[in-house]
């Protein structure tokens, strides 16, 4: 994978920079848009991304491996994430993981043989008030039950 | 307590496309900003808000007003505020509410605080998954942009402000508002030692004050109404509205403005609807899972910070989480456990170690292979916890744990067969 990314992504990161006093400030802003752009940080968008804040790779790499949203491996094309804090656990969340997992057939923090689909379990989203909710890329879904979740699965899959 | 139920940041929930600004302004949005930064000093913005008693709807619950107090005026250096929109607290959603609700009410309460304190820089540190919220408040800061209540010389009066989205990336710990500093300077985010406090050194060695998104949202109704009107709407040291998130096994799951010192049986019965399916109320968490655990008979009391720190628990961010009795309480423990062994930042080594084995013992004990001595052994390692870490994310999991295992150490004990 080449660690070039696209003008726009270039003009972006250049705004973004100019909002910090001290460049390093800008990483968790400039690794979204990498980490968007490219679906993950390998150790070619670390390199990047020190350059870019003229910062050593290894301070990318403190950063990296300390934020659970952010991916050193690539992701499914669709990356589920259920939330298994406490609320949306007894609200049923253990059960519908188990339910994804076996109908996507991989376990939570696998990716499907397709490069479809990843499967992770997190914790607390934040909307307690409609658990059980997971995320699908950035979109909530909560109110869970199995019937919603092959509904979801199915619209993905068109 | 009979107090007319008015609701002050929820008011306009309903009202459709309240984000965008020419709704807001309809509803008398940015009149309030108009009126402080044309015909009030700073010094008088502070007045009102000490004498608001607004305290932080964060979870500490350090009044607003004091806070500011803190920040040297003569300094040379830039000031920074730095809203905290967090919200990891599990349980806790009343933010993402009023962001995506009405974003220009918190963009308000930015602009006064920050004409209060001699800020010209504000960054909201919004948790990462609100990607969508973030990208709303950043639709909203340029529409007030536009209409000049944000950017140089705001309405002409010669103040400038600076307002910038600055998304996390998926760790609780950057609730906590040093690590939120470390984070927001491209860091881990490992909390610091204090002191220095963040009003003396902050954000890139600078005075900074750290509020919260809920706690921001009001100084626009106190600046409008009055601090007396405010402290009317609360109690006399804690004023104001809180908006609680129920979350669980009641009825009505949601977000309810109620006067800060409704009782919490009265929020779950009446406004919460009760009790789902008919169910038994086995426990109550009723600040966020920090805090701790309440049994059925400990639930006829204020929801104000004193009260609930009186009764050994925490109004913390006013999440309540409601338990019944097909609840296990090996199970709530587990999911205690699970969170804090996962976001410990592994900085001090009683919440590290201390965390990670709790939860380990926890879990063996959900499988049905606990050993007698595991619950002294529990509570052990959490005392050993408290107190004894730079930032309060020991004790906010200790507490829970120790309280947990007091109340319920009967039905614990009966999960352990050896």
């Amino acid at each position: 994978m080449s660690p070039e990314v696209t003008k726009s992504t270039q003009k972006k990161i250049k705004e973004i920079i100019a909002r910090y006093p001290k460049k390093q400030a800008a990483i968790l802003p400039v690794i979204h848009l990498i980490q968007r752009e490219k679906g993950f940080i390998s150790d070619e968008e670390e390199k990047l991304v020190a350059e870019l804040l003229g910062i050593k790779p290894v301070k990318v790499r403190e950063v990296v491996t300390f934020y659970s949203m952010l991916s050193q491996k690539p992701l499914g094309k669709y990356h589920i994430q259920v939330c298994s804090n406490l609320t949306c656990s007894i609200m049923g969340a253990e059960r519908l993981i188990d339910y994804l997992s076996k109908k996507l057939g991989i376990k939570p923090g696998e990716t499907s043989d397709d490069g479809k689909f990843t499967l992770t379990t997190v914790e607390c989203l934040g909307a307690c008030e409609q658990a059980p909710n997971m995320m699908v890329n950035t979109d909530y879904y909560g109110h869970l039950d199995k019937e919603k979740i092959d509904k979801i699965l199915k619209e993905l899959d068109e | 307590m009979n107090k007319v139920l008015e609701k002050v940041l929820t008011k306009d929930f309903d009202v459709e496309h309240l984000y965008k600004i020419g709704v807001y302004m309809k509803k008398g949005g940015y009149k309030t900003l108009t009126k402080v930064l044309k015909k009030l000093k700073p010094e008088d913005v502070l007045k009102e808000v000490k004498a608001a008693h607004l305290r932080g709807r964060g979870g500490a619950g350090f009044p607003a007003g004091v806070k500011w107090g803190f920040v040297p005026k003569d300094v040379d250096k830039p000031k920074y505020l730095c809203v905290n929109a967090d919200e990891g607290e599990p349980g806790t959603f009343k933010d993402r509410y009023i962001m995506s609700h009405n974003p220009h009410m918190l963009l308000e309460g930015i602009v006064i605080t920050c004409f209060c304190v001699g800020i010209h820089t504000a960054f909201i540190y919004i948790r990462g998954e609100y990607e969508n919220i973030a990208q709303r408040l950043e639709l909203a800061i340029s529409e007030a942009e536009d209409k000049g209540f944000i950017g140089k010389n705001i309405l002409k009066t010669g103040f400038d402000l600076n307002v910038f989205v600055h998304r996390g990336a998926g760790a609780y710990i950057c609730g906590e508002e040093t690590a939120l500093l470390e984070s927001l300077e491209g860091k881990r985010g490992n909390p610091r030692l204090k002191p220095p406090f963040p009003a003396a050194i902050g954000l890139f060695q600078s005075p900074t004050v750290i509020n919260n998104v809920e706690t921001l949202s009001n100084i626009p109704h106190i600046m409008e109404k009055g601090a007396e009107w405010f402290v009317k709407q609360g109690l006399a040291e804690d004023g104001g509205t809180r908006i609680f998130g129920v979350s669980g096994k009641v009825k009505k799951p949601g977000i309810y403005e109620l006067p800060v010192g409704t009782s919490l049986k009265e929020l779950i019965y009446t406004h919460a609807g009760g009790m789902k399916s008919g169910k038994k109320l086995k426990a109550v968490i009723p600040g966020g899972m920090s805090s701790p655990i309440l049994k059925p008979d400990e639930i006829d009391i204020p929801m104000d910070c004193e009260s609930l720190a009186k009764a050994d628990s925490m109004l913390g961010s006013g999440a309540v989480i409601v338990l019944d009795e097909d609840v296990s309480i090996i199970d709530v423990l587990r999911k205690i456990t699970q969170f804090y062994s996962h976001e410990s930042c592994g900085q001090c080594t009683p919440c590290r170690i201390g965390n990670s084995w709790i939860n380990k013992i926890v879990t063996r004990i959900y499988k049905g292979k606990g050993k007698k001595d595991d619950l002294d052994n529990i509570e052990k390692l959490a005392s050993n916890m408290l107190g004894r870490t730079l930032c309060p994310l020991g004790d906010a999991a200790a507490m829970p744990i120790l309280a947990v295992v007091k109340k319920f150490r009967k039905e614990l004990k009966a999960e352990i067969k050896g």
